[in-house]
């Protein structure tokens, strides 16, 4: 009985996310697994995981590396038999994840989107900055390794030190919309 | 003369590493008769990753855009794949999730905007070949690209999940735009497989295996060089190949250009215009035939 009530919720919780509904209707043929450019790296296949979040795992689904490397192609969404969202439904298990503070540990996909997402609430995204900080927060060996990359870039005028700016009374028409989606809690 | 709404994004921004996409496109507008008129005051599009963190906030961003060109009453232009299905994704779900157009709407009445979903947004390969059309673009060409052999690459989201324009996964547009400007398409089978995307940053190992096909799929076709139609595809084939190198013990030194580059040198605009010279691969050797 206890099991039920779980699974319930967990399944609610995805549905109530846009694109998220349509676990329901699985058949599991695999086709979005086969078909899934990084499966192979994933603990769970794509597959896997809607089998799962029918089961009520939600602790093991939400603490998967799989949503982390979907790379949003879309292949499994327009191969699926079912019209199910799967790229949808791998977002929605990403932010899902980030909400419950389970967060796989093993990648560092994450930071790179919550400092992505950052960047872009400020309404602009300036790749030089946004990405020097990503490495050195994540892997200063790895921001070594890239300087010949960024170097290239530079070089070619490809990175630019300065960033494009909003005008003063877009960027606070920004900052107003975001403060207000803010408050109104998510899409749940 | 056609008039659209531009929406660059931050790739093709002035201070964006793609701005040879940006500025081709304006060269060859002016051959082709359309004016881009560029969104005043635009913010990010959130792309995939604000979608996974914040949901309701990442619709809320690609909504001001959408309220802000509204106000045009034009179609709205994308040169970027990713932007292109963030846009077109925001318009589908508030019209599918009524729950979720509240929220925005109440969103966006706190910035004194509304937005009544009535922009349709497109890619620029899109209105190049169904708005101008291939005949025209062939009337226009001075300079044929002849013999030249180029690898037609799609990437995964301006034909995927799908927004009527072209198929998911055999589309034909690019090859046919390539015939009208007199070069030829490569068999290229792997055309709209992803190149590893965002995840060139955080996962860098993953993405370059997926980078390292594609160079191979398009070197063992023939290929002289590669057209694009994504800034993040152009970068992770570009300024990556050396890695893909290094990494696989390879030598492939496939020049990566966006397809309107191409198309300003066959109408025989001048290559700085084109910003050829932005390519990390150095596209000189291929096209000295050509310039
Ligand atoms: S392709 Fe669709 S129906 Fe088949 S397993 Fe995947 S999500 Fe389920
Ligand atoms: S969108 Fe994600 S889950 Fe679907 S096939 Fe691509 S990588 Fe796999």
């Amino acid at each position: 009985m206890v099991t039920e009530t779980k699974t319930r919720t967990f399944v609610d919780e995805i549905c109530s996310i846009p694109g998220g509904e349509g676990i329901k209707i699985c058949i599991q043929c695999g086709t979005c697994t086969a078909s899934c450019p990084n499966a192979d790296k994933m603990d769970h296949t794509p597959s896997e995981l809607i089998a799962m979040a029918r089961a009520g795992m939600k602790k093991e689904v939400l603490s998967s590396n799989a949503m982390w490397y979907c790379l949003s192609c879309y292949i499994c969404t327009v191969r699926c038999p079912r019209g199910i969202q799967q790229t949808s439904l791998m977002h929605a298990l990403e932010s899902l994840s980030i909400q419950e503070g389970l967060v796989h540990t093993k990648t560092v996909t994450p930071t790179m989107y919550r400092l992505f997402n950052h960047y872009c609430h400020l309404g602009v995204l300036p790749e030089l900055w946004f990405m020097t900080r990503f490495y050195l927060s994540t892997n200063p060996l790895r921001a070594w390794r890239m300087i010949p990359t960024a170097w290239g870039l530079l070089k070619h005028g490809r990175l630019s030190i300065r960033s494009r700016k909003l005008t003063p009374s877009g960027s606070n028409q920004l900052k107003a919309i975001l403060k207000k989606a803010e408050s109104l809690g998510g899409l749940q | 003369m056609k008039y659209y709404t531009y929406f660059p994004g931050c790739s093709c921004s002035s201070e964006g590493g793609a701005r040879a996409y940006d500025w081709s496109t304006r060269a060859i507008s002016k051959v082709l008769d359309f004016e881009l008129k560029e969104l005043h005051d635009w913010n990010c599009c959130g792309s995939t990753p604000s979608g996974s963190v914040d949901e309701l906030g990442a619709f809320c961003l690609a909504a001001r855009d959408l309220a802000l060109a509204e106000k045009a009453g034009l179609d709205m232009v994308t040169p970027c794949s990713a932007c292109y299905v963030i846009f077109n994704r925001t318009n589908a779900y508030l019209k599918q999730y009524p729950k979720l157009k509240e929220k925005v709407d109440e969103s966006l009445a706190a910035g004194d905007l509304k937005y009544n979903g009535t922009v349709r947004v497109r890619h620029t390969l899109d209105i190049i070949v169904n708005d101008i059309g291939y005949e025209t673009i062939k009337e226009k060409v001075t300079k044929p690209l002849e013999g030249l052999k180029i690898a037609p690459y799609y990437g995964c989201q301006m034909v995927r999940p799908g927004f009527g324009f072209d198929h998911p996964e055999t589309p034909q547009s690019l090859e046919k735009l390539i015939a009208s400007i007199g070069g030829e398409a490569t068999r290229f089978p792997l055309k709209t497989h992803c190149c590893g995307g965002s995840l060139i940053i955080s996962e860098e190992d993953i993405a370059l295996d997926l980078t390292h096909k594609l160079l191979e799929s398009a070197a063992s076709n023939g290929a002289d060089c590669i057209v694009t139609v994504c800034p993040l595809c152009q970068t992770n084939l570009d300024a990556y190949q050396s890695r893909v190198n290094r990494k696989f013990k390879t030598d492939y030194r496939l020049p990566v250009f966006f397809f309107t580059q191409l198309m300003g040198l066959a109408f025989g605009l001048p290559e700085k215009e084109l910003g050829i010279k932005k390519g990390i691969v150095s596209a000189k050797k291929v096209l000295a035939k050509y310039a």
